[in-house]
């Protein structure tokens, strides 16, 4: 049995940022007090002309730079977002489209608040197993709504990351496993434009029980230890709870340090956990593992193992690193962040 | 309106417009973006064959438009230039926010990026702009 | 060889005519023409009328409707379209019908009705004269174009946008005393330079306005001028036309209109002329550079020049060009300013005598359309 994992990744962050304290000062808040609750500094933000559809074609053809394959044996192509920029017909095509994939195309939009992305890299990885397809191309990507005024403000950033799944890859997928229950933690209404949360109650009974109980349920099942990992990625809606969590689970801080985009970029949504692996694997060594578990309202969490091959070392210079997204940034202020986020009525 | 609601005109332009694919002329090794259906230098003798652009090049002319047309006012002001590919031909596009001062001269890169759209109820035209190379 | 002259001029003051409608602006121009032309409507056997776009105002199918309302009927009647320069088509179609022997007396017009259309609507439609698919969806406008080559000359030929200005400022000086421009007020470098930039580096006071207008003339053949004793006829010397690429990107160099080019040398050969014989020329500066490029493409100087030569006021001195203010001051109501150009070439003539030259650009330079016209072919 060949190998299956990440032949290619690639991701996409807007260069656009805003600050805490600049939300903060429209609202009246303590800028700084905000900072520090929710561990982010600033979050980016989408140019008038980008969004999920950008975001991921961009994400994508770095993914193919890394993976040097020709783009017409993805055969399959499969999108997580919140902010797909329509709602019945699919980002899928128009991404497969603008990369040249090939037209015998398994394609459907994923939605499951921000775990879609991981949840189309397992449909891709089965269908890979299952010799259906050649390669998949998975993507998280998201432009994220929040209310202004609201908590979400702070965080709802626009980023995304792509990986083609096959054959030959710079990490295997070892293994993964989900765990879903019906808790809606967080949730949108077709045609409400902004998403509404249940506070506190998005913590413990929301995201830990379930980031908690897919990664101890997949340690289990594999029998792996903490201990066998060298990096641990978890979804980052704040730069909180994933420490946390990894506290919970017993792993040490340092290892989850380096996925820890969030920061300077806030929470991407579909895009946020998958960020964090590609900040990840632009520094991952051969032979070393990563745990990946994503988490998604509603609510679920997608948890993965990775081994890093040799190949990563070629690969991952053949496009641009997460980092280099991250610090290529220019700020604007609220009024221009409101125009390109298009709540003007003009 | 002209740029307005029309579906089939955005969509048979769908692979040109977001992947630069053009063509050249096999005869005389001219090439041509957008692609032209014959060689006008050697018309039916041409040998036309399809060809993706790389999207590099360099800054040939531009200008700012504070005073924009339908569908894209939201998005004023904005950068169009025409460019110089790297295979040669001349064409025209918006240049996404430049995050140095843009000159003729300057490299470019081609990028994938929202157009237009006709309303909020509207289709969504993506395509091609360009960003100047750090 | 058969000649042809202009017997008849008439047109409408140009402007936001906001109290007329299409229709009655483009009866108004037919009927001043066959008045000043001293004949009867019913002696006219063709009707040509260059109308840029039905957007503006819906109304398509305006030669039928001009002939209608003018009693005209039933006429052949055919509406010309060559973006900018439909009005100059339009006379070049009458010229040649005529030549052709089919008729004797045609009248030839333009009209235009740009303020119908509110807003962001008028840019969209006036961009239609473009390439829709590869610069139209781009958000490209065609003071956006007009800049793009004028962005290209400065660097080019180090043209400085104080020359462009003055163009603009000559352009208003001469309007003053034209009672049909829509812009009657003088203007300083500072005024163009200190007005917001449309497209850069091209200021509001590089471009010419959205006006309404209607522009006729009458044209008759030699047998005609002499069986109606016309006194003042100004004949046709040299007609050209000639079309280039429509999207700029397309052409080989940006700093130079072909079109131009090619309909100058026809009308030069034609009429046996040189630049130089020019004494009045009316140009087509729907932008400040456009003249610009409008002065270097028809020979009255050497390419690249042509900032310099306004700079050193030759458009005032060398031959008087654009001396009754232009498309920037009498305004630019598109379908019609060909034909007002042919008028105030014919208005010079019959004050002052001599040989003028009309150029009328459509689009960014697609088409070119150029006539000269003289007080005696036989010159």
């Amino acid at each position: 049995m060949t190998d299956i994992g990440i032949v290619g990744y690639g991701c996409y962050i807007p260069r656009l940022r805003i600050r805490v304290e600049e939300i903060a000062r429209i609202w009246g808040a303590d800028g700084k007090n905000i900072k520090n609750s929710l561990g982010v500094e600033e979050k980016s933000v989408p140019d008038i002309d980008e969004d999920t559809v950008t975001i991921a074609v961009e994400a994508s053809k770095n993914a193919l730079k890394r993976a040097r394959i020709n783009p017409r044996n993805i055969e399959a192509v499969f999108i997580g977002s919140e902010s797909h920029p329509y709602v019945v017909n699919p980002s899928g095509t128009i991404v497969a489209e603008a990369i040249g994939v090939s037209n015998n195309l398994f394609c459907a939009d994923l939605e499951f608040a921000c775990k879609a992305g991981t949840a189309g890299m397992q449909i891709c990885y089965a269908m890979v197993k299952a010799g259906m397809i050649k390669y998949g191309l998975a993507i998280g990507s998201d432009t994220a709504q929040g209310r202004p005024g609201d908590a979400l403000e702070y965080t709802a950033a626009a980023g995304g990351a792509a990986f083609i799944i096959g054959n030959n890859p710079l990490a295997i997928i070892e293994d993964t496993l989900s765990f879903a229950t019906d808790t809606p933690d967080f949730f949108r209404r077709e045609g409400e434009p902004y998403p509404k949360h249940a506070g506190r109650f998005t913590g413990e009974p929301a995201y830990f029980r379930h980031v908690v109980t897919a990664t101890t349920n997949f340690l289990k099942k594999t029998g792996l230890k903490q201990d066998d990992f060298d990096y641990i990625v978890f979804h980052m809606p704040n730069g909180k709870f994933p420490l946390k969590a990894a506290k919970k689970l017993g792993f040490p801080p340092e290892k989850i340090k380096q996925s820890l985009v969030v920061k300077k970029i806030g929470n991407t949504y579909s895009g946020s956990s998958l960020l964090g692996l590609s900040n990840v694997l632009d520094v991952a060594k051969p032979n070393e593992r990563i745990l990946l578990t994503s988490y998604g309202s509603g609510a679920g969490s997608d948890c993965f193992s990775f081994l890093v091959t040799d190949a990563i070392e070629e690969r991952r210079c053949s496009a641009p690193r997460t980092r280099e997204y991250i610090e290529n940034k220019e700020y604007v202020d609220y009024g221009l962040y409101v125009k390109l986020k298009g709540k003007l009525k003009l | 309106m002209p740029n307005k609601s029309s579906i089939p005109l955005s969509w048979r332009l769908n692979k040109s417009i977001y992947r630069l694919v053009g063509n050249k002329c096999k005869r005389c090794g001219t090439f041509f973006f957008p692609s032209r259906d014959i060689c006008p230098k050697c018309r039916r003798k041409g040998d036309i064959e399809e060809v993706v652009f790389s999207g590099e090049g360099e800054v040939y002319s531009y200008t700012m438009i504070n005073v924009a047309p339908k569908g894209f006012e939201q998005q004023t002001p904005y950068l169009i230039g025409i460019i110089k590919l790297k295979e040669g031909p001349l064409i025209t596009g918006q240049i996404v926010r430049p995050n140095n001062n843009i000159e003729i001269g300057k490299k470019v890169y081609a990028v994938f990026r929202k157009l237009t759209e006709d309303s909020k109820s509207g289709i969504i035209k993506y395509g091609f702009k360009f960003k100047i190379k750090d | 060889m058969k000649h042809v002259a202009v017997i008849g001029v008439g047109q409408t003051k140009f402007g936001e005519l906001w109290e007329r409608s299409l229709r009655s602006i483009s009866l108004e121009a037919g009927i001043r023409a066959i008045e000043d032309a001293g004949i009867e409507g019913r002696e006219i056997q063709a009707l040509y009328i260059g109308n840029m776009s039905g957007m503006f105002t819906g109304q398509e199918h305006l030669s039928a409707l001009a002939a209608d309302m003018s009693g005209l009927n039933p006429i052949p009647t055919v509406r010309c379209e060559v973006a900018c320069a439909s009005a100059a088509a339009a006379f070049r179609q009458a010229y040649l019908s005529l030549l052709s022997g089919q008729y004797d007396i045609i009248m030839a017009a333009g009209a235009e009705k740009m303020t119908d259309l509110m807003g962001s609507g008028v840019l969209t439609t006036l961009m239609g004269a473009g390439d829709q698919e590869w610069e139209g969806s781009f958000g490209v406008t065609f003071a956006g174009l007009y800049a793009l080559m004028a962005r290209r000359h400065m660097h080019e030929y180090g043209t400085t946008q104080e020359q462009m200005a003055l163009v603009s400022v000559n352009n208003h000086k001469n309007a003053v005393n034209n009672e049909y421009a829509q812009f009657r007020f003088p203007i300083s470098v500072d005024d163009v330079l200190n007005s917001p930039i449309i497209a850069s580096p091209l200021h509001l006071l590089d471009c010419s306005p959205i006006t309404d207008g209607a522009a006729a003339v009458i044209m008759a053949t030699e047998d005609a001028v002499k069986k109606l004793k016309i006194e003042n006829p100004v004949w046709i010397l040299g007609s050209g036309q000639a079309s280039g690429q429509l999207a700029l990107h397309d052409r080989e160099s940006l700093t130079k209109i072909d079109s131009t080019i090619v309909a100058a040398k026809q009308a030069y050969e034609q009429s046996n002329l040189k630049p130089d014989d020019i004494n009045y020329a009316e140009v087509h500066d729907c932008f400040s550079i456009n003249e610009i490029l409008a002065i270097e493409d028809l020979g009255f100087c050497k390419k690249g020049e042509g900032g310099k030569f306004v700079e050193d006021d030759k458009i005032n001195t060398e031959i008087k060009i654009n001396s009754t203010g232009g498309l920037k001051a009498i305004g630019h109501p598109v379908g019609a300013t060909g034909i007002r150009q042919i008028i105030d070439i014919v208005r010079n003539i019959r004050d002052r005598g001599g040989i003028g030259l009309a150029q009328n650009i459509g689009g960014s330079g697609a088409t070119c359309v150029v006539n000269i016209l003289g007080d005696n072919y036989a010159k």
